[in-house]
């Protein structure tokens, strides 16, 4: 076969396409495979059952509770400090050094390992403040992680908002908080909920952060200073101690299930956002 | 009746505005103050460089998880960065602009999987496969690299296609124009003027593969030695926090915030670079 | 009669380059006055420098007085949110906010309104029939102001401004893009209005302010050329300028 560039172009396709073609697959695949595995396990005692024997047998949902509990948290904490620093960096300031700042310091948050922020959490809020492993050391420390996420998606659905919006609740005699929380704010509500939406998805998932600062504990949490076990956490120690693989699908199914449909629930709100500019 | 609500309120979003500064400037110094005076009481050499790590015997040499980080990271590197910019390439040029809209998102997605899971794969699936067929125990440099290098696909997918895409649409209609395929065209110009984009995706998935942490953990193997080959288990910077944090004390807790620094100090270097990559290109156009 | 608005050797910059230069102008209350000009001339910064509204982009800069019943509206201690809603403007194109009909009426009204103290209700219906509004929406008034047409459109952002109960209305080329209809509406209600307001009306349409104008003034390159009644501006302009841009010879 010579080499022109018409057959070089055939090989190109071809070795990108099965490039591609791998790519889908091992990410298909392991979502099918714990699907495969872990939904015979999920049934409704499963789901609502209290784990029996350190979760060899019994159901997952003092750990269902724990995740939604965290990321309750996390995000009742988060979402007013990320919105708040997106309006202050979209509204009240122009761009300079300050901004510029302030938004790499953002996306450094967003680069540090999960690990990292289990370290800091539990130094700081467990040790040192004192808290212990609890709900509040884990959502403390999950709300920071969530942090740039928020920043980042809640600036760009400000972005969006027509400037003409602005000007008009401005010539009505609106200040500018006013127009923020009348105007801007309700308009940006599909990118907020987005960038919420995305950080509930990450809270979920996260592992390394949460063991370290909200513990373990297969309790049911009566308070935040209760110690809690995720979804998360529950799955990796199932399968980590080898306790049970079986529920370790389950938990693994119930787990991808839920921060599946929050992500896809997330791209469906950006979607009918853009789909609304257009 | 506004005017002094309006200040408040003013104030209050200026104060909410450093949150994120404040976060990271407090976990850099609560890592740092909390490692770093070890590593000159412990010397920095004898910290890097030995390969003793024995926490019972005051031993706290990290240099075998310096060279396994090292060793994982790249090897992920070299699995994610070819197969996610060829990815990229091909759901750009390739394919119609309907698929790749489907196709983009749905990968996007899966950057959401939680690393216990794609651990927990690696662990059923990949470690016995290893096992079997190449030999060592299966739990290994390689089950780390390969699991890190599918990990990080969903982000180089990601920003790359979107570098790709801001090529503006006449450079690429210029090259066809002159009788260039598609693929000359990708090669001379379309990947040339994405490249500082397609960089800065190589290098926030590595930042990544440097601080995963729980996928780590458990398709790795964790022995504390420098290793020998591929097949090898290894233990890596993050997976050694993880391990012995949850009974650590005194000077061995010392030890394992001394090791945070070191991650700490990697992740700020591929950060500064991700973004002094991307100015490069905001400063060409 | 006291003037309602006088501008004193007022200037704007944006950076170093002049917008409007040393412009003197009285404008009387209960009257039209017709700002007329080429694009670009310096209408709509004249006309946002009225309610302070080009200080909200940065690189604006304003110099000389804008005196509005005797009172500096640039003095440092004068506010500009009370200021617009003295001063209410109309955009050249049709905004509504992206909610009802009449939360866009009560939208103005309601940012004054503090707890405990309600706006009135009545100024829902007055302001949209002052715009001619009212007999097209009075059964949709909590329908998505958004589904209007955009003459409707036009008039709902009139009666959006009436709804503050302004001293002095802004209209920046209002009825550039609507169809006659809509424009004799709108003009029919300026002329009402102007018993009660003081209107600064911009337009692209020199025949309109013939129409509708008490006084006209002609921008040019950021300059206040000529003023007077419209009568004589129309008739016997003193200024080779205008004459040759109200026949049409250039602009
Ligand atoms: N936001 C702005 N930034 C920079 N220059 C502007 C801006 N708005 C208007 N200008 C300039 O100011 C001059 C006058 O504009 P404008 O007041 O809009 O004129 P008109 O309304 O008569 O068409 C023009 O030369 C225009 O380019
Ligand atoms: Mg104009």
């Amino acid at each position: 076969m010579k080499l022109d560039p018409k057959n070089t172009q055939r090989a190109a396709v071809a070795v990108l396409g099965s490039a591609t073609l791998l790519t889908l697959t091992a990410l298909i695949f392991i979502i099918v495979f714990v699907l495969e595995k872990g939904l015979p396990v999920l049934n409704w005692s499963f789901l609502t059952g209290a784990p029996q024997d350190m979760g060899r047998a019994g159901g997952i949902f003092p750990a269902i509770a724990g995740s939604v509990a965290l990321t309750v948290l996390a995000v009742l904490l988060a979402a007013p400090l990320g919105v708040g620093t997106a309006v202050y960096l979209t509204e009240y300031t122009r761009e300079s050094r300050l901004t510029a700042i302030i938004r790499f310091g953002a996306d450094c948050l967003a680069g540090i390992p999960s690990i990292i922020f289990g370290l800091f959490g539990f130094i700081l809020f467990v040790t040192i403040l004192k808290m212990g492993w609890s709900l509040l050391a884990g959502g403390l420390t999950l709300a920071l992680m969530i942090l740039p996420t928020i920043i980042r998606t809640t600036e760009e659905a400000i972005k969006a908002v027509p400037l003409s919006y602005r000007e008009v609740s401005y010539s009505l005699g609106a200040t500018r908080w006013q127009t923020v929380y009348k105007v801007i704010l309700p308009n940006a509500l599909p990118g907020i909920l987005t960038g919420v939406m995305l950080g509930v998805g990450r809270s979920l998932g996260e592992t390394a952060a949460v063991i370290f600062t909200a513990g373990s504990s297969l309790r049911m949490p009566a308070s935040i200073f209760d110690s809690v076990r995720t979804m998360a956490v529950h799955f990796y120690l199932l399968a980590r101690e080898g306790i049970s693989a079986e529920n370790a699908y389950g938990t693994a199914a119930a787990l991808i299930i839920a921060v599946l449909s929050v992500n896809l629930l997330a791209y469906w709100m950006m979607n009918r956002m853009v789909a609304k500019r257009t | 009746m506004p005017v002094t609500s309006e200040k408040i309120m003013q104030r209050l979003l200026l104060a909410v505005a450093f949150s994120a500064l404040s976060a990271l400037l407090l976990i850099a110094v609560f890592i740092i103050s909390q490692g770093l005076p070890f590593i000159f009481r412990y010397g920095f050499r004898e910290f890097l460089f030995s390969s003793q790590w024995n926490p019972q015997a005051g031993k706290f040499g990290i240099f075998p998880m310096v060279v396994s980080t090292l060793w994982v990271t790249l090897g992920a590197m070299a699995i994610g960065a070819p197969l996610g910019v060829a990815g990229a390439v091909f759901l750009t040029e390739f394919v119609p602009r309907t698929v790749m809209r489907i196709i983009k998102p749905s990968i996007e997605l899966l950057a959401g999987i939680p690393s216990v899971v794609y651990g927990f794969i690696g662990v059923m699936v990949l470690a016995p496969l290893i096992r079997d067929h190449l030999g060592g125990p299966g739990l290994s440099l390689l089950a780390g690299s390969i699991i890190l290098g599918i990990m990080i696909l969903p982000t180089i997918i990601s920003i790359s296609i979107d570098s790709i895409m801001a090529v503006p649409k006449s450079y690429r209609e210029g090259s066809l124009a002159l009788g260039a395929t598609v693929w000359q065209t990708v090669r001379m110009v379309t990947l040339p003027a994405a490249r500082s984009g397609i960089a800065a995706s190589i290098i926030l998935a590595m930042g990544r593969a440097v601080g995963e942490t729980m996928a780590v953990i458990m398709v790795t193997g964790n022995s504390v030695k420098i290793p020998g080959s591929a097949l090898e288990p290894v233990r890596t910077l993050t997976a050694n926090i993880a391990l012995e944090m949850g009974y650590a004390t005194g000077m061995h807790r010392q030890a394992l915030f001394a090791t945070g620094v070191v991650l700490f100090v990697v992740i700020m270097i591929l950060n500064f670079s991700a973004s002094y990559v991307m100015r490069q290109r905001k400063a060409r156009r | 009669m006291p003037d309602k608005i006088a501008l004193n050797k007022f200037s704007v910059h944006y950076g170093p380059d002049p917008l409007l230069q040393e412009i003197d102008l009285e404008i009387q209350s209960n009257q039209i006055l017709g700002v007329i000009g080429p694009s670009g001339s310096g209408k709509t910064t004249f006309l946002r420098a009225l309610n302070r509204m080009n200080e909200l982009q940065p690189g604006f800069t304003a110099s000389g007085r804008i005196m509005l019943d005797g009172e500096d509206i640039y003095g440092l201690d004068y506010d500009a949110v009370s200021l617009r809603k003295k001063v209410g403007m109309v955009f050249a194109m049709p905004v509504p906010l992206p909610m009802s009909i009449h939360e866009n009426i009560i939208y103005g009204p309601k940012l004054s309104a503090g707890r405990g103290w309600k706006y009135d209700e009545a100024v829902v219906e007055s302001s949209l029939k002052a715009a001619f509004l009212w007999d097209e929406v009075r059964d949709r008034l909590k329908t998505s102001a958004l589904r209007l047409s955009g003459g409707q459109q036009q008039r709902l952002c009139l009666a959006r401004t009436l709804a503050l109960e302004p001293e002095v209305i802004l209209l920046d080329e209002p009825c550039s893009g609507l169809d006659p209809v809509s424009t004799a509406k709108i003009e029919e209600a300026l002329t009402i209005l102007k018993e009660r307001y003081t209107v600064i009306l911009v337009t692209n349409n020199t025949k309109q302010a013939a129409r509708v104008a008490d006084r006209t003034a002609f921008f040019l390159m950021g300059k206040l050329v000529e003023e007077g009644t419209t009568q004589q501006m129309f008739t016997a302009p003193k200024d080779k300028r205008t004459s040759d841009y109200i026949t049409g010879r250039f602009g």
